[in-house]
């Protein structure tokens, strides 16, 4: 047999039919579904008369419209309110698993899937999410879907798929302190730009790849979208084993052995060859910000931002001029020092116990300066218990910032918690476009140590001053 | 669907690249529950000032844009988030087809199903189109989905890609869940045989 890729081992065993000229039908093993994307998908299945084919291969959440604030189950408006009753009611009348607003398995979608063990190797997941492509990180096909698609799984357990390209992104060398999985995917995106994986599934090789735990692993293949990419896959191995084991969904005993074996078998096979492949060196890499209106625009910390004469092609041009101008910055300045309002710590991509964890460490013995707003948002009712068990949340208290309740946040801004217009923020989530944590709210991109860092000095800052000082 | 055969129409100008889902639709009217509605709500915060009143200077407020069907947009047009919302709300305007020389995976997708046509073109087409657009407001292109052509001004043709089985979906107005369900016997003997 041929060598496989990764992708294409877990595409082959998935695909229902083939044909020449037309798309591959797909069956999904895993179908995850959130309050904002679903409720036409339940309507359209509705007017056709259709039932759900495979009830209990979806799951369903409340995470993208729900408020954080602490210990308290409410809603923002009148219609957000609407669209959580009608998950529930679809829930309900389809026979679908629903960890709703104040269920204790209740969370981040990209963040409940792997930690209750849904997430495997091998398997096909979807979501009506862009950032579906986290659950790569174990090895599985993963993608975001729109709301049609989301009724195409409901009512069939398949899509209509073509088969994209693959790209290698090879990480090779050793991280420097302070530098993390963030900083990995923040400069593939400044490397290749929003679109430059566009049309191609990622799997990320190498051996800084393999050093990361599973979270810095998830971290890295949530914003694949970002670099374009729908998915981001990583070979499974034992890191990805020994965070599944035990977790509620995944087989137990003799059946885990088994898995492991069939698991191991999915990593690209020597001699498999990619489409693309780009290199990355990891001991040249420095914490990561972006300073424009897209994930592509991102930059080494003690960069300056580009100045104007970078960009050969006059709409490239036009485009950072007009992010220039909306984030209210001067080409080729500093971002070091850029007084700062708001600090977001969460979202799918860093809300995990490790961020967190990266974050208070920062935060212990020190106080989040005067004028700057704080947030810290973990991505599960897991994640906050275990994070209360370790006295995190006290860090975080102590030091000034919100500790809240689980949720999207102000990754999305359509839950009450956003930027008011002109504020700056460094935040941990995964979007920095014009408006996306608030009407006029300007984002910089960064790690849970840049963030902390710049929330503890009032201004974007490298967390190597405080931390290795 | 809406069936898509040929169009004539002029078109809006949006000469800017990476033009992501947040900006086509911002996240806080993603709380609806409906996909139709979608059209005022548009490239919002570009196209209403603070007080909610129509921005001039945002092009599809300009008269010359009302009544148009294709809207001729920068490279990675549709970048971002998987929402649907965005076609729902870019046919809710009144748009049929999107001429840009790049579109992103999952907006194309979401596009494709809702009989909105993503036209991909070569940056020289892209040029010349956008010149002669935003020179004459009145200029008419025209998309012909059989021949996947693109036709304007004095002898400007060109092709467009477009895989055979979204042609003939868009062609005939055919609902893709449609011919997925068509498979049900062999999604039976897949499930029985692997899971």
């Amino acid at each position: 047999m041929e060598p496989r890729t990764l992708f294409q081992k877990v595409w082959d065993a998935r695909v229902v039919v083939e044909e020449p000229d037309r798309p591959a039908v797909l069956y999904i093993d895993l179908h995850l579904i959130h309050e904002v994307t679903s409720p036409q998908a339940f309507t359209g299945l509705r007017e056709r008369g259709l039932r759900v084919r495979r009830p209990e291969k979806t799951i369903a959440t409340m995470d993208h419209s729900t408020p954080t604030l602490p210990k308290a189950l409410w809603v923002i408006d009148d219609q957000a309110k609407a669209q959580l009753a009608q998950l529930e009611s679809n829930c309900k009348e389809f026979g679908i698993e629903l960890y709703a607003l104040g269920d204790s398995r209740n969370g981040i979608v990209h963040v409940i899937g792997p930690e209750r063990g849904f997430t495997q190797p091998g398997k096909t997941i979807v979501c009506g999410d862009s950032h579906t492509s986290t659950h790569g990180a174990f090895g599985a096909l993963a993608f975001g879907i729109g709301t049609s698609e989301v009724e195409h799984v409901l009512a069939t357990q398949c899509l209509l798929q073509r088969k994209a390209k693959t790209l290698e992104v090879r990480v090779e060398g050793q991280l420097m302190p302070a530098v993390t999985a963030k900083d990995i995917i923040l400069a593939l995106c400044a490397e290749i730009g929003t679109g430059g994986g566009t049309g191609y599934v990622i799997e990320f090789t190498g051996s800084a790849i393999r050093a990361l735990d599973m979270e810095g692993r998830m971290t890295v293949c949530n914003m694949s979208i970002e670099a374009g990419a729908r998915a981001g896959m990583i070979g499974p191995d034992e890191t990805t084993f020994e965070y599944l084991k035990g977790r509620d969904h995944v087989p137990q005993g003799a059946d885990w052995d088994a898995a492991v074996e069939r698991w191991i078998q999915l990593r690209t096979d020597e001699g498999a060859t990619f489409d693309k492949t780009v290199v990355i060196d990891a001991n040249k890499l420095e914490p990561m910000i972006t300073y424009g209106t897209n994930p592509g625009m991102g930059m080494q910390i003690s960069e300056p931002m580009p100045t104007m004469d970078r960009f050969e092609d006059a709409s490239q041009r036009a485009a950072f001029e007009k992010a220039m101008g909306y984030m209210d910055l001067q080409p080729g300045q500093r971002l070091l020092g850029k007084k700062i309002d708001v600090v977001f710590i969460g979202s799918c991509t860093n809300s995990r116990i490790s961020d967190l964890r990266m974050a208070a460490g920062v935060f212990s013995g020190r106080k989040v300066a005067d004028g700057v707003r704080t947030l810290v948002v973990p991505g599960s009712h897991d994640i906050k218990k275990q994070a209360e068990a370790e006295g995190l949340d006290r860090i975080f208290e102590e030091a000034g910032a919100e500790w809240r309740e689980p949720g999207c946040s102000m990754c999305i801004a359509m839950n009450g918690d956003n930027l008011e217009p002109g504020q700056y923020a460094v935040s941990t989530s995964n979007r920095n476009f014009e408006g996306r944590q608030g009407k006029g709210g300007r984002t910089f991109l960064a790690s849970p140590l840049t963030a902390a860092a710049s929330a503890v000095r009032g201004e974007v800052t490298d967390p190597r001053t405080l931390l290795l000082s | 669907m809406a069936q898509f055969t040929t169009l004539t129409s002029h078109a809006v100008p949006l000469p800017e690249e990476n033009v992501d889902t947040d900006q086509i639709i911002p996240a806080r009217f993603l709380k609806v529950t409906d996909k139709h509605g979608l059209g005022d709500s548009l490239f919002c915060d570009w196209r209403y000032l603070k007080d909610g009143s129509n921005n001039p200077d945002f092009v599809l407020n300009q008269a010359a844009s009302q009544g148009a069907q294709i809207l001729l947009a920068g490279n990675n047009f549709g970048s971002g988030s998987s929402r649907e919302h965005a076609p729902w709300a870019l046919v809710g305007w009144g748009f049929r087809a999107i001429i840009s020389t790049g579109f992103a995976d999952i907006f194309k997708s979401n596009s494709l199903k809702n009989g909105l046509l993503p036209v991909e073109v070569s940056e020289a087409v892209y040029k010349r189109l956008m010149e002669a657009v935003q020179l004459d407001r009145s200029t008419e292109i025209t998309i012909d989905l059989q021949s996947q052509s693109v036709t304007a001004l004095d002898g400007l043709e060109t092709t467009f890609p477009i895989d055979a089985f979204s042609k003939h979906c868009l062609l005939e107005g055919i609902d893709q869940l449609g011919y997925l369900l068509s498979f049900d016997d062999q999604i039976t003997r897949h499930e029985q045989q692997r899971t």
